[in-house]
């Protein structure tokens, strides 16, 4: 079976480019996914490359990424596929911690016990089948939850630590429900993991949340009002939502970082991730040095396909950066106007109270609870304008950059290659040099050359094809996920337009009556 | 911009107006021009006053104020709740608001740009047709009064042909009239202050403390009115972009998204003009009722000062008359001039107790008729945006 599988992208046991690691992290993170080359190999090999957009069943209820319905979902984990084999042990005791201090075991290899008891070949086929089937677009069958924000420690060395809950039926999980605490640089340092290893082969990672500065000292220091609680709040819809599309991504799934992430309760801290760190200015160069390298890398594009996406994804890119401008402006009239009617429900509160005439005054009064009423519907409106429509904005907005990101590392891989082919070339014309000159030893150095120069250029073709044909299944895979994403949230967000409505109806109709009376 | 609207309905619906057809009054017609609205007034009368039974003048804003201001002189009319003089009419902001955007903003597509100008026009309309209507009111409350609608200058204003040669206020007089208002105010305060000056009346003692703070905090109301539903404005012009974004993303699409943008751009396009209307109708039957009745209440109290004054007076003459008799001198004239101070100030509560029942009637069933309106109004719209939403919410579901 393993033959079958394609190659996972780092075929060496070492990474292939230190730059092309994001973020400048350490080695070891792709010593791990090259033990990934064995059996759980990220590629389920056995699906056709393309078609995964094929199949288009309905939208998924686990996705439902932005309200409390995650109490709803899985009260009880499926046990149908749970199995445990010792098998597996190998390959997950054997992964050396990367570069971290050793981390509690992961999974306490106590198999559940279940009627079927099967070979190992096969027992690897099940897991991945049940990735298989969940990237054919049914059930996925795992669902994360980031609740319970609780502020550790104090001053300026304080952070937030946030409950991280998995309740699955996947039997690569050793429960089927389990939560762990994490710190916001826990998440981003996940993320640099995921990105380093699978970004420049191709792989659409979802980027994690913003870190922002400003927002996270007034928390540290302290204050207790409401935009800090907001901050919070936000802070946390974003990593559930993070974790959420990393999870449904059925490579990123199997990957044994995000595994330790949901599941270990102790993380070492990742602290490449600090705001202002070495690290942190040293990926600020590494990037702004890609950028120039982008511009001087003329590719012959061979197939259009590439070109005409990468034009789609950028007009997207546009007119979502559009929209998530009008859409914010709404949010904050909103709040204004949920502001002004609290003002005037006071003021009608008042002139209900001056208004000599009995019937009349308290009409008044009505009209201004009425009015506070209201000021609670706009207030809640907004929330959902803000967390459904905006923040859907800019998660696809971030999403896109990571979506060029993938088709810029196919460009360099080009670019790899095409160098390798211009350096044989070279390697070939000095081994003609040499045979002219009659120097056998250099003829024999200049022949080891084109030899090795000969197998850099295969592979770079190789990798080229690989990171091709990896893109097209992640954008295929990609805009699967955009459309039920889009669609599901936005009829989310019109229910939540036509609750406003049916509630203004309500109030209203209680106050009709009120005026009536007035004699 | 030379605007013509012929207002073909009932006037402010903030004043329950119960004229007979004796004298009828109304704005049928007006046009704005660069500095200035011209309002056609038409009367229709049986009097036996009027020349013809049916006629028509053209009158400018200042006309307006000459007339308020005469009655307000009138010692005559010093018993009774003169109507409030209509506002003067205010394009400005408007006038801004449309220059700004005829000098354009590249990054706004043809449509939103249509679609603001459209927003702006309407607002346009709206003012003017509200400075129409604040006219109009004013005239047919003067005509609905059994007093004020005999009054030589009225039937001057309603009729003369010409022109009435009134300009406007020069700045010595804007001058003056402020001062007099503060030396009014003063004057006010100083009279309750006075020794011996006792309200003997428990209904004007009452009426004076309640419409102090009435009119303060109506005053409040209107203010934050005005700003719910500038607010309420704001938002439905934040669909325009929104609405627009949404189409070109829908264009854009090549998969099912293209046609989900596409009902949601029309949507938003749709609930733009509900807000709107929202907003427009909070404005007619909540802002300009608080405002009028603010003006109103401001008039009423003016009622209440001029009583006090004459109280005022009263209670001096019958200083003087004292002093007169005491020292045997001019005793005849101060006794006259006692009678009618005393007279005056009995005519002029008599007449003002009655008033200002009327106003409380007249505030009362305008205050139920636009508060019934309102809640109308929202209901009807909150219940035509559900039946939008949850039309497009089939749509959305319906398809694969």
């Amino acid at each position: 079976m393993a033959a079958e599988r394609e190659p996972p992208p780092l075929g060496d046991g070492k990474p292939t480019d230190f730059e092309d690691l994001e973020d400048g992290e350490d080695l070891f993170t792709s010593t791990v996914s090259t033990l990934e080359s064995s059996p759980s190999s990220p590629e389920p090999a056995s699906l056709p490359a393309e078609d995964i957009s094929a199949n288009s069943n309905g939208p998924k209820p686990a996705e439902v990424v932005l309200d409390d319905d995650r109490e709803d979902l899985f009260a009880e984990a499926t046990e149908e596929v749970s199995l445990d084999s010792p098998e597996r042990e190998p390959i997950l005791s054997s992964e050396p911690s990367p570069a971290v201090t050793p981390v509690t075991p992961t999974t306490p290899i106590a198999p559940r016990i279940e009627s079927k008891s099967m070979s190992a070949p096969v027992i690897f086929d099940r897991s991945r089948e049940e990735i298989e089937e969940a990237a054919n677009g049914d059930i996925f069958d795992i669902e994360i939850g980031v609740s319970d924000p609780e502020k550790v420690g104090d001053g300026m060395n304080a952070y937030m630590a946030y409950r991280v809950t998995t309740k699955t039926s996947l039997s690569m999980f050793s429960k089927s429900e389990f939560s762990v605490k994490r710190r916001f640089s826990d998440f981003l340092g996940l993320h640099s993991k995921l990105a380093s290893k699978y970004l420049h082969v191709g792989y659409i990672v979802p980027p994690a949340p913003e870190k922002s500065i400003v927002g996270m000292t007034k928390v540290k220091v302290g204050k207790e009002d409401s935009s800090s609680t907001e901050f919070v709040e936000k802070r946390r819809a974003a990593l559930e939502r993070y974790l959420q599309r990393t999870v449904k991504h059925p490579t990123l799934l199997q990957d044994p970082d995000l595994r330790q992430f949901l599941e270990s309760s102790e993380l070492p801290r990742a602290v490449n991730t600090q705001a202002l760190s070495g690290a942190g200015i040293l990926r600020m160069v590494n990037k702004a040095a890609d950028a120039v390298n982008k511009m001087t890398i003329k590719m012959n594009e061979s197939d259009a396909w590439f070109e005409e996406k990468q034009q789609q994804f950028e007009n997207l890119d546009q007119q979502l950066r559009k929209l998530h401008v009008s859409v914010e402006a709404l949010v904050c009239h909103r709040k204004e106007l949920s502001a002004n009617t609290a003002a005037f429900a006071k003021s009608a509160a008042m002139l209900g109270n001056s208004e000599d005439h009995t019937a009349l005054s308290r009409a008044l009064s009505q009209l201004a609870e009425v009015e506070e009423k209201i000021d609670q519907l706009h207030q809640e409106q907004a929330f959902a304008d803000f967390y459904m429509f905006s923040e859907l904005l800019s998660d696809y907005i971030r999403l896109i950059a990571a979506v060029k990101g993938v088709f810029d590392h196919r460009m360099k891989c080009w670019q790899k290659w095409e160098d390798a082919q211009i350096t044989l070339l070279k390697k070939r014309e000095a081994e003609a040099k040499m045979m002219v000159a009659n120097k056998p030893d250099k003829i024999q150095q200049a022949k080891n050359e084109i030899r090795e120069w000969e197998a850099k250029v295969q592979q770079g073709e190789r990798d080229f094809e690989q990171i091709s044909k990896t893109i097209r299944k992640e954008v295929g895979r990609f805009e699967k996920e955009r459309v039920k994403d889009f669609k599901t949230v936005i009829i989310k967000y019109l229910e939540s337009l036509v609750q406003t409505q049916q509630q203004l109806i309500k109030y209203w109709e209680a106050f009709l009556p009120e005026a009536k009376a007035i004699a | 911009m030379p605007l013509n609207i012929i207002p073909h309905q009932p006037s402010c619906a903030s004043v329950d107006l119960q004229g007979d057809s004796s004298l009828q009054v109304e704005i049928s017609d007006a046009v704005s021009e660069r500095d200035k609205v011209k309002f056609t007034v038409q009367t229709k009368s049986c009097l036996p006053h009027f020349a013809q039974t049916e006629f028509s003048v053209v009158r400018q804003h200042e006309e307006f104020i000459w007339l308020h201001d005469a009655y307000v002189e009138n010692e005559e009319y010093a018993g009774l709740i003169i109507p409030p003089a209509p506002p003067r009419p205010d394009f400005e902001a408007s006038r801004e608001k449309l220059q700004k955007l005829g000098e354009g903003d590249s990054s706004v597509t043809r449509e939103e740009f249509a679609k603001m100008k459209q927003e702006l026009e309407a607002e346009y309309l709206a003012i003017f047709k509200k400075t129409v209507a604040m006219h109009e009111v004013f005239l047919q409350r003067l005509a609905a009064h059994p007093t004020l609608r005999r009054d030589h200058n009225f039937f001057v204003f309603l009729e003369y042909g010409q022109d009435l040669s009134v300009r406007g206020k020069n700045r010595k007089e804007l001058l003056g009239g402020f001062l007099r208002n503060i030396v009014k105010s003063a004057d006010e305060a100083l009279i309750t202050g006075m020794s011996g000056l006792k309200e003997v009346d428990d209904f004007f003692e009452h009426e004076r403390t309640f419409l102090l703070e009435y009119h303060t905090r109506i005053r409040d109301a209107c203010l934050r009115a005005d700003r719910v539903m500038r607010a309420h404005k704001c938002l439905a012009d934040d669909y325009i972009p929104i609405s627009a974004a949404l189409s070109s993303l829908g264009t854009q699409e090549v998969n099912q998204l293209r046609t989900s943008f596409l009902k949601l751009a029309e949507l938003f396009e749709r609930l733009r003009k509900l807000e709107g209307r929202v907003a427009s109708d909070e404005d007619l039957k909540l802002s300009d009722m608080l405002r009028y009745y603010m003006r109103d209440s401001q008039a009423a109290k003016d009622l209440l000062y001029r009583r006090l004054r004459a109280l005022a007076d009263y209670e001096n003459a019958n200083k003087a008359l004292d002093k007169a008799r005491t020292r045997n001198r001019e005793v005849r004239p101060a006794e006259s001039h006692q009678q009618l101070c005393c007279q005056r100030f009995e005519r002029l509560s008599d007449s003002a107790k009655q008033e200002l029942m009327d106003f409380k009637s007249r505030r009362v069933s305008s205050f139920r008729k636009n508060l019934i309106e309102l809640a109308e109004l929202e209901l009807k719209h909150a219940k035509a945006s559900t039946l939008i939403l949850r039309n497009t919410l089939v749509a959305l579901k319906g398809e694969p």
